[in-house]
């Protein structure tokens, strides 16, 4: 049986789709065959974050709707091994997503892949619903925000009530807090929220915290998973996310401010 | 971190911007070009298979219809697995 990780968050733009994209390309280096799929419906994105937008013919609603087998429809990544990505549909409507659809789809994942991850968008409405239906564990992704924080605490809510595990009375989806856009220079003047603060207050498991970096704008423009940038904050505190899920303990980095000589200093920003 | 390395950095960072806008140039023509809403693959490649079925015994799950967008260039690539050599004779006999 395939593991189902949802990423979530409530909130829209905290950085979910740059999170599913790089969690599963760390998961897929580790050796375990892992799809990724898109389940904003209408507004996809992750294809672009992939880099595999022009490679789409296929996708979830297509193979949900019989129109295309799940292998025509899964794009294999170019530059990782073990990688797929399955893109959400652009043109239909959010009502072609149906829980017995997403269920087959998982079930025949499944018999390949180790790992399944569900980028789901924001909101607490059908797709984000869906995308967390069948979740095993659930990466919550959350900005040290005032709003952020709160979505992030009603879909805890939610995992709670409305996932399968909770309908069947399974045991709970498991929770993680990935902390992300973490400034630590703001949070040592006191305009952002703490690590521990953040973590204090939703009161699941901290899995990671992913600084601020300019290197995501650049890798979302060039369509590369953050985590495959070499000499990254970013990719590295991905890639310590993705060994801590799978059991390694690491300890937090970038947490707090990089010491900075003077001419540096002057020059922040262009690292 | 040197001057050198800053402008350096400073380059990179626009080339990579240069690449976004043609990636979403090359994309959003796709996708204006389909504004009645409607995806056409799966009923273009249904109906391809009906008419390949007519002729040759295949498995229509076999087939893989590709569209390939690359700049202002599309290719529509259709690719039909047909039978071995063999069982195509005994089907040929057998019709
Ligand atoms: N660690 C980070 N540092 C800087 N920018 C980030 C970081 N994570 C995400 N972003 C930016 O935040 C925006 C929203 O990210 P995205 O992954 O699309 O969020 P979501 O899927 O939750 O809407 C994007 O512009 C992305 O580049
Ligand atoms: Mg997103």
């Amino acid at each position: 049986m395939a593991t189902v990780i949802v990423v979530t968050s409530g909130k829209g733009g905290v950085g979910k789709t740059t999170t599913s994209a790089s969690f599963a390309a760390g998961l897929a280096l580790s050796g375990a065959k892992t799809a990724v799929i898109d389940f904003d419906v209408g507004l996809r994105n992750l294809d672009l974050i992939m880099g595999c937008e022009r490679r789409v013919v296929f996708d979830l609603i297509n193979v949900i709707q019989g129109e295309a087998k799940l292998r025509q429809a899964l794009i294999r990544d170019k530059r990782v091994e073990n990688l797929y990505t399955l893109a959400a549909s652009q043109t239909r409507d959010k009502d072609a997503l149906t829980r017995e659809g997403i269920g087959a789809v998982l079930e025949e994942l499944a018999e390949e892949f180790e790992y399944v991850v569900c980028d789901s968008p924001a909101g607490i409405e059908k797709g984000a619903l869906l995308a967390l239906y069948y979740a095993d564990h659930a990466v919550v992704v959350t900005n040290p925000e005032i709003s952020s924080v709160r979505d992030s605490d009603r879909i805890l809510g939610v995992l709670a009530s409305r996932s399968r595990r909770a309908e069947q009375g399974d045991t709970p989806v498991k929770e993680h807090l990935l902390l992300t856009r973490y400034d630590p220079a703001r949070v040592s003047t006191g305009e952002m929220l703490k690590v521990g603060d953040v973590e204090e207050i939703l009161a699941i498991p901290l899995l990671g915290v992913i600084p601020e970096s300019e290197v995501v704008l650049r890798c979302s423009n060039l369509g590369q998973p953050v985590i495959l940038e070499e000499k990254s904050n970013a990719a590295q505190a991905y890639r310590d996310a993705v060994a801590r899920f799978l059991g390694q303990e690491v300890e937090m980095k970038f947490l707090e401010q990089e010491r900075k000589g003077l001419l540096r200093r002057w020059f922040r920003g262009a690292a | 971190m040197s001057i050198t390395s800053f402008f350096r950095s400073r380059r990179k960072d626009k080339q990579s911007a240069e690449t976004a806008r043609d990636r979403l140039q090359i994309v959003l023509a796709h996708e204006r070009m389909s504004v009645n809403g409607d995806d056409f693959l799966p009923r273009l490649q249904r109906e391809i298979m009906a008419v390949v079925v007519r002729y040759v015994d295949i498995d229509p799950s076999q087939a893989v219809v590709k569209l390939e967008k690359d700049g202002d260039l599309s290719t529509l690539e259709i690719e039909v697995t047909l039978p071995k050599a063999d069982s195509l004779g005994v089907q040929r006999v057998a019709s």
